[in-house]
């Protein structure tokens, strides 16, 4: 089981062919007090990139993208009911959605713990 | 102890005098000519009324067993209780007409009396959009006459006077580029390149009128990164949406490359004319490459918004675009003007109607009652005034305030929050301790582009000596956020009608209508 991240503070945790995508705890901070999130459709097909989900908060919206590209097997349909879960364990309770991996080899473009840490450190 | 001047009186309030407070609350919950005011449906009952109604006289109803049972349940006040609830809540609100308004990208400027008085002619104000138009010649003169100076002022040849707001005249201007992609057969042409530092209203707009919004990013100096412009070019791009001077209060000096490049590889040059204030009479954006630009008659042209009255957002077009724009529009015939209400009666092919009838007419004779009032040179002036006032702040701020980019700006000064850091105290507590102060704050948070921003914009409103006293609050503030007084920030507002309000409960948990307290309860069971 690996854990990789994105440069958009999304993260993705894989286990086997299935992979579970939250945000930071990093990226929960900088939003603040999180009051709505839509999330895609069981089955949708995602590229690299897309638009996964929208989060907002009192401060912004913004968008969770696909860290790497699959289908959506899974949402985590309680972070729609309670956004507050993502503030409280954006790392654990707080994820978005499983994607069935298309593409396993995109992992490797991801930052591992340490990078990402250093990476979030940097941008302030 | 406070200090004393000859009179005895306080010359200066003491911290002190604020943490007492409270210590006698008063028993009717009003602080002086602070009163309380409840809902109007906690107010009122069903057995009080301000009007007199004659007896319904005995006529057969034919509803049956839908006829209502139960009163209606709407609260019942006499006058003078109706009357004091309105004037109470106005009292708590914060206008421009009260003091310095400074939220950026709003252009809070003041609204000249003189425009009031223009839009109450009753020539003007009692019209009916159903009127015959033999009854409405001035009326259409008006608007024909401002037509010409909004075209006059962009440099742009066309006009559409009907959006109601500056998202409703974005969604003009690019449902008139995706009219002239479609009659071109440009069918793939669907993505919109839109900076990071738009409006939210912009990939809002797109999207609606079935584009898709590739975001390009700003450069270190708050401007469009022209290599990643480059980069995003295409045959399916059909346009891009900028605003200029963007929300950074910067201009995109790049603007007529953009322009160009845009046009180069097919597409159309949409500005988001939000921030045209600050370039009235300066720069026509006809001559830097627009196609189509909505202006904000309630931002610019001085006419009341933000719960003061409607917006009006007309929008103009380049050649190119001008055959699309929508119906109606005003022409004149001989010595007669007429309304072209309909496309098949158009010189053109309008792509169809942004409303039912043809615009906010108070706020077209307002915005030109401002225009006539100032003339060429004082609408030049205003925008540079504008300016001016908006540097001059950014100049008596930086340093105690962090500025989010180097050089002048434009009619708007941007600031981080670098300056809060370590101190505990978050751009939001930074705004709410301004509320005690008596400002309405800054626009904060926003463009997102810079962490923790405090957008603030003067206009050209605003006296030397009010914008000297403006800052010296602010310095203030800083200064006290920088000595470690963390509580007077997170406690504020503590002069407020009301405390800290919990948007996040608000946001999580709306309550959207008013229930009687038993129904409360009893759904609660």
């Amino acid at each position: 089981m690996t854990t990789k991240y994105t440069k958009d503070h999304e993260w993705i945790r894989v286990e086997g062919e299935v992979g579970t995508v939250g945000i930071t705890p990093h990226a929960a901070e900088q939003l603040g007090d999180v009051v709505f999130v839509e999330l895609p459709d069981v089955g949708a097909s995602l590229k690299k990139g897309d638009e996964a989900a929208v989060v907002e908060s009192v401060k912004a919206a913004s968008e969770v993208y696909a860290p790497v590209s699959g289908e959506v097997v899974e949402v985590n349909s309680a972070i729609a009911d309670n956004p507050g879960t993502v503030n409280e364990a954006a790392d654990g309770a707080g994820w978005f959605i499983k994607l069935k991996l298309s593409d396993a080899g995109e992992l490797d473009g991801l930052m591992d713990d340490g990078a990402y840490k250093e990476f979030a450190a940097n941008e302030g | 102890m406070n200090t004393l001047n000859k009179q005895g009186r306080p010359s200066r309030p003491a911290v002190a005098q604020a943490e007492n407070e409270g210590q006698f609350e008063t028993f009717s919950g009003s602080k002086a000519l602070q009163q309380t005011e409840l809902l109007l449906f906690d107010r009122g009952d069903n057995e009080r009324t301000g009007v007199d109604l004659p007896e319904t006289p005995d006529i057969a109803d034919d509803l049956g067993d839908f006829a209502r049972k139960d009163a209606i349940g709407l609260p019942g006040l006499t006058e003078p209780e109706a009357m004091r609830h309105y004037v109470r809540l106005s009292q708590k609100n914060y206008a421009i007409d009260l003091g310095v308004y400074p939220l950026g990208s709003c252009t809070m400027k003041h609204n000249p009396r003189l425009n009031e008085k223009m839009a109450r002619l009753p020539g003007f104000g009692d019209l009916h959009p159903l009127q015959p138009e033999s009854t409405v010649q001035g009326a259409l003169a008006l608007m024909d006459q401002l037509s010409h100076w909004l075209t006059t002022l962009t440099g742009m040849p066309a006009v559409a006077l009907s959006p109601k707001a500056g998202a409703h005249g974005e969604l003009c201007g690019m449902l008139a580029i995706r009219a002239k992609l479609d009659a071109d057969g440009q069918t793939k042409r669907r993505r919109v390149l839109v900076p990071d530092s738009a409006h939210g209203t912009n990939p809002a707009t797109a999207v609606q009128c079935g584009f898709t919004v590739d975001e390009i990013p700003s450069d270190d100096t708050g401007r469009v990164d022209l290599e990643a412009l480059k980069g995003k070019l295409g045959d399916d791009v059909a346009g891009i949406m900028l605003t200029n001077p963007n929300t950074c209060g910067l201009f995109e000096r790049d603007i007529r490359t953009i322009a160009d490049l845009i046009h180069e590889a097919g597409g159309y040059f949409y500005c988001d004319g939000a921030n045209f204030n600050a370039i009235v009479g300066r720069v026509r954006p006809g001559d830097l490459g627009v196609d189509a630009m909505h202006i904000n008659l309630h931002k610019t042209f001085s006419t009341p918004h933000g719960g003061g009255g409607p917006g009006a957002g007309p929008t103009v077009f380049s050649d190119a675009l001008a055959p699309y724009a929508p119906v109606p529009y005003v022409v004149k015939d001989g010595d007669k003007w007429k309304l072209v209400e309909r496309n098949e009666d158009a010189e053109g092919a309008p792509f169809g109607r942004m409303s039912a009838f043809h615009g906010q007419m108070g706020m077209f004779v307002r915005a030109l009652s401002y225009m006539m009032s100032h003339g060429a040179d004082g609408l030049k002036q205003a925008s540079e005034d504008a300016v001016l006032n908006a540097n001059y702040l950014l100049a008596l701020l930086d340093g105690p305030m962090t500025r989010a980019f180097d050089g002048y700006c434009m009619h708007e000064a941007l600031f981080n929050d670098n300056f809060l850091k370590d101190t505990g105290v978050e751009t939001l507590d930074f705004a709410k301790a301004m509320i005690d102060e008596g400002y309405h704050p800054m626009t904060m948070y926003f463009p997102l582009v810079v962490h923790g921003a405090l957008l603030i914009e003067p206009t050209e409103s605003e006296s030397k000596t009010s914008l000297d006293r403006f800052a010296d609050t602010l310095l203030a503030l800083a200064e006290a956020a920088k000595a470690g007084e963390t509580e007077r920030f997170k406690q504020a507002p503590v002069h407020a009608p009301l405390r800290r309000l919990d948007e996040t409960r608000a946001a999580r948990q709306p309550v959207l209508r008013w229930k009687p307290a038993e129904a409360e309860a009893q759904a609660a069971q």
